[in-house]
């Protein structure tokens, strides 16, 4: 940790910002935040200073923080106004929030395309081809081969395609076979989904209630 | 420089031998300078249905193998003077040559023929790879079942990935009667699934079966209506448009003279 200090100070129009170094433990640095402030003590007297402390990655406690403005308060023109944590980063496992990607072609017999996410297809899945997701498949042709959407267990997700002709659909464990199960000959878009641990087919147009997300660009 | 197309089809049985075997012809008929290769190695074919079979001397692998030169293995066809063939050697089997050597010896032979047409094994291995490495287009053969429309998918996606032209659609042994009854896959139906050119149809005629025995191409015939049709498909790869084959039309002597007098 020679190199790189553990306290950076950045003087900003409304104060002094303390940048905190979060790689390090946390009495090493209050030991270096009090070294450094006493160090400097004959600077920090005059008017008042706001000060905003930036904490990098590192979460604390409110007595941690508490401590911390312990140490300002020796010097009496320092004022802490804030004690900030970068917030966490997202656990791309769960948290990330799948991006929807879009891939043009026609899964042919023999191929397997796998995606982690949502994936839009443009073009056709063919009987023998199989489309493997961990999110939602949307597919704007025919889907006439295998889909698996939310590969990863995650039984919200839904296989959506103009014309609805698999050979088999999964979401998430559960398999089902039509025409043995359910059969399609409707001409207009569908969706499958999970109802209460089964296959469903319903109409494109259902999906707003299924899903109950706000559509926010909606006319008044 | 010639062309180099292979016929090909993932299932066995749907007729690329026989494809090969008329469309090489129909393209000699034409006037065109052609070489029909085997590529079935082990279990060929070709060289029975055009009757050449009395005339082999040397075969691919034996070129591949630097026995001779391709000159050498190449058997001239009875019927005409621009039409050849390079056998495939029946004693060896397919691993016996590589996908290099193969495009080496179709490389060799486009400079010489205007059109060089490889003729496929089943299956998509080392055969398939060795017929296909050397090719500048491909031709899918497909009946109208869907096993064989099913391989025909799994070919086409295979060809996809090498850097050769999109391939073209030939489906074979149509039954008009039990397309009608609606008993058999519709030509707009593999169209729309296989999601290629359709180079022409052919329908299921009892002297393609008569000609291969005889060891003569159907496309001699003029009488049969598969004949017409690889005629047809000859001529759509030389770049006419030719309006595809009508099935259901009854051949009738009084409706070709109606025909024939524009009344038809």
């Amino acid at each position: 940790m020679a190199g790189k200090p553990r306290i950076t100070i950045k003087g900003v129009r409304e104060g002094l910002v303390f940048l905190l170094d979060d790689q390090c433990g946390f009495e090493e640095l209050l030991e270096d935040l009090g070294a450094k402030l006493d160090k400097h003590e004959q600077q920090f007297t005059g008017p008042i200073i706001h000060v905003y402390l930036k904490l990098g990655a590192r979460a604390i406690g409110e007595e941690d923080k508490e401590r911390l403005r312990e140490i300002f308060k020796k010097q009496g023109n320092l004022l802490v106004q804030s004690i900030e944590s970068d917030p966490p980063f997202p656990d791309p496992g769960e948290e990330a929030k799948p991006v929807l990607h879009t891939m043009t072609g026609i899964i042919r017999s023999g191929q397997t395309v796998e995606h982690e996410g949502h994936l839009l297809l443009l073009g056709d899945v063919n009987p023998g081809g199989t489309l493997r997701c961990t999110g939602d498949i949307y597919v704007l042709g025919a889907l006439r081969g295998i889909a698996h959407a939310g590969s990863g267990g995650d039984e919200s997700a839904i296989i959506a395609a103009s014309l609805m002709r698999p050979t088999q659909l999964r979401i998430a464990g559960v398999v089902s076979r039509p025409p043995d199960e359910w059969a399609s000959d409707d001409p207009w878009m569908e969706y499958a989904f999970l109802r209460e641990g089964t296959m469903a087919i319903d109409k494109t147009t259902s999906l707003a209630r299924h899903r109950k997300q706000v559509m926010q660009f909606k006319g008044v | 420089m010639g062309e180099a197309i292979v016929v090909t089809s993932g299932k066995g049985g749907v007729g690329k031998t026989t494809t090969s075997a008329n469309l090489g012809t129909a393209l000699a008929l034409l006037g065109k300078k052609v070489c029909m290769v085997d590529t079935d190695i082990g279990l060929r074919n070709l060289d029975v249905v055009m009757g050449l079979e009395n005339r082999i001397i040397y075969d691919l692998v034996d070129v591949a193998e630097g026995r001779c030169r391709v000159n050498q293995a190449l058997v001239k066809d009875k019927r005409f003077d621009e039409l050849y063939m390079l056998p495939a050697a029946q004693t060896k089997d397919k691993n016996d040559v590589s996908p290099e050597q193969v495009r080496q010896i179709i490389e060799s032979l486009k400079p010489d023929f205007d059109y060089v047409i490889i003729d496929c094994p089943a299956g998509i291995e080392q055969g398939f790879r060795n017929a296909v490495a050397g090719a500048d287009q491909a031709i899918v053969v497909t009946t109208p079942e869907n096993a064989a429309v099913r391989d025909a998918d799994r070919v086409i996606g295979l060809l996809e990935k090498s850097k050769m032209a999109p391939p073209k659609l030939v489906i074979n042994r149509i039954r008009p009667n039990l397309l009608r009854s609606g008993d058999m896959l519709e030509i707009d139906d593999i169209c729309q699934v296989l999601a290629i050119d359709l180079l022409g149809i052919v329908p299921d005629d009892e002297q393609v079966i008569k000609a291969a025995n005889s060891g003569e191409p159907t496309v001699m015939n003029p009488a049969s209506r598969a004949a017409i049709a690889y005629r047809n498909i000859a001529r759509r790869i030389l770049g006419e448009t030719v309006p595809l084959l009508q099935l259901d039309e009854k051949a009738g002597v009084l409706r070709k003279v109606k025909k024939f007098l524009g009344m038809g």
